[in-house]
């Protein structure tokens, strides 16, 4: 028994259809540490891409310096770092929260070059025309460059987001009760593992499918003149 | 009452180690229509970007309605200008691009208005009343509410110039801009470029490839070589009797390349 859900191992099919309840309840797990570290790459994405962009050297080398140090090193190596490391510091964080942060972490050195790229996608010509204009660079900014900027972002953050989904099993790692931990849990105890991961297989396989067709969709639909401004 | 409304005095242009602009000197008065030829790379696009602040100078100094655009009045001499001054400056020029430029994600509409209102201060309705006048202006009434994709290359360019007078500027520069339409586009725009030369007002500096066209609407043609002007003159003077060599060898290309159109 598991999160409340007895299995059947009478047979192959019995066993797979009682534990997908509690293969569900890891899944939603996965998906919640997935929203959230996507959640953190944004958000810390957009940060870094800003002070990359910086002019002062002061502000944008260390950027340049933390995107190139968080690239190199492997996920599983920030994720100990957070999870042991930080609490001799007094900063104790549930694992799933640490698990989403290194995640977000890992994954903001790739959206941060996901902006950049976006923007500077964005061609001289339509600065220089803003410029002509007498438009400040904030307005510039948000109205010119960025409603431009935003259709080929999203369809490069929704790869991301299907990544950082594959990525979440290394939370597993520090206690995270994921789906594929769930389902090494559930092999201990039944002595079969072949079912209960192969389901973990299919449920990504059907997840990630969905997900990509969504973003080749959105690639497709977004208007790529921009977000239009009436 | 003669002062010129665009003095460039000594200026000086570099790319690097690249001379762009060695020391030019000219004036234009206000009023004035005067159309820039020259071949490729002799600095011609250079001299409407400096003026339209899109690009600095290494020496010397512009001069845009009696005043320094590149620098301030300091306590001892000239500084180099703030941004403030380059915003306050930039109100007396508007600039037509060769490849339109229009915002591709706003509408013709919005594209014309996005400025007035956020730069001049105009309310919505005040804006887009004069950007009707605009439209009616350019031959474009119909296409108020279309993306600029929507439209002909010729009629992009003409959202660009009714663009460009809704900021209303004292001085309009234009920089090749019917380079880039196809040949039968071409004259739709030069129409709407024609009837604005008739502006009293309005000084415009042109770039073009389209002699005739010059010929027909410039005061004053300046012909440009290796960032220098070799020769200039009344459209009269220097398209049938040029002094230079030079400016005779351009012309001579310039007819074989119509000519081989
Ligand atoms: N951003 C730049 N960086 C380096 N060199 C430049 C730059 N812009 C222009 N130049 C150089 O400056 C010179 C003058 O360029 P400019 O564009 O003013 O010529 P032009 O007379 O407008 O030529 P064209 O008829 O081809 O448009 C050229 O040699 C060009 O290569
Ligand atoms: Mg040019």
């Amino acid at each position: 028994m598991l999160f409340g859900f007895e299995w059947d191992t009478t047979n192959a099919l019995t066993l797979a259809l009682s534990i997908l309840p509690i293969l569900m309840v890891g899944l939603w797990v996965t998906l919640q540490a997935t929203v959230l570290g996507f959640f953190v790459a944004l958000v810390m994405g957009m940060v870094l891409a800003v002070l990359k962009g910086a002019r002062s050297r002061l502000v944008s080398w260390p950027a340049y310096a933390v995107t190139e140090f968080i690239r190199d090193t492997p996920l599983l190596v920030q994720l100990f770092f957070l999870y042991y490391v930080l609490p001799e510091y007094g900063i104790v964080l549930p694992a799933f929260l640490t698990g989403a942060l290194a995640l977000g972490i890992q994954y903001s050195a790739y959206t941060s070059e996901v902006y950049r790229a976006g923007l500077e996608a964005v061609g001289h010509d339509q600065r220089e025309a803003a410029r002509a204009l007498n438009l400040s660079r904030a307005r510039t900014f948000t109205h010119v460059i960025v409603p431009q900027a935003i259709p080929r972002i999203i369809p490069a953050m929704g790869n991301y987001l299907v990544s950082i989904m594959k990525d979440v099993p290394v939370l597993s790692v520090v206690t995270v009760l994921e789906m594929l931990n769930v389902a090494r849990i559930v092999g201990d105890r039944t002595f079969d593992y072949l079912v209960p991961l192969s389901m973990v297989g299919g449920i990504y396989l059907i997840l990630t499918l969905v997900a990509s067709s969504g973003v080749r969709w959105l690639d497709r639909n977004l208007p790529n003149q921009g977000i239009p401004l009436k | 009452m003669n002062d010129p409304i665009i003095r460039f005095d000594n200026v000086v242009k570099r790319f690097g180690d690249h001379t762009v602009l060695d020391e030019l000197n000219f004036d234009i008065r206000k009023g004035e229509k005067v159309t820039i030829i020259g071949p490729s790379g002799s600095g011609k696009s250079t001299v409407l970007r400096i003026l339209m602040t899109l690009e600095g100078i290494e020496g010397g100094v512009v001069h845009v309605g009696g005043e320094p655009l590149w620098h301030e009045h300091g306590p001892v001499g000239l500084v180099p200008a703030s941004q403030a001054h380059l915003h306050r400056m930039r109100g007396q020029l508007g600039m037509v691009f060769q490849q339109f430029n229009l915002f591709p994600h706003m509408t013709v509409l919005r594209n014309i208005t996005e400025a007035p209102v956020k730069v001049l201060g105009l309310g919505k309705a005040e804006a887009r009343d004069r950007a009707e006048e605009l439209l009616e202006l350019v031959g474009l009434s119909d296409h108020a509410q279309k993306y600029p994709h929507q439209l002909s290359g010729g009629q992009q360019q003409r959202v660009g110039i009714a663009r460009a007078l809704a900021m209303r500027p004292n001085i309009l520069l234009f920089d090749e801009p019917t380079s880039a339409l196809d040949p039968e586009l071409v004259g739709e725009v030069l129409n709407v470029i024609g009837q604005l030369s008739e502006e009293h007002d309005l000084t415009m500096l042109l770039v073009t490839h389209e002699m005739r066209f010059a010929r027909e609407i410039s005061d004053r043609i300046l012909f440009f070589d290796q960032g220098r002007i070799v020769e200039e003159g009344s459209p009269a003077q220097l398209f049938t009797s040029p002094q230079r060599e030079r400016t005779r060898e351009f012309l001579g290309s310039e007819l074989d390349r119509v000519l081989a159109v």
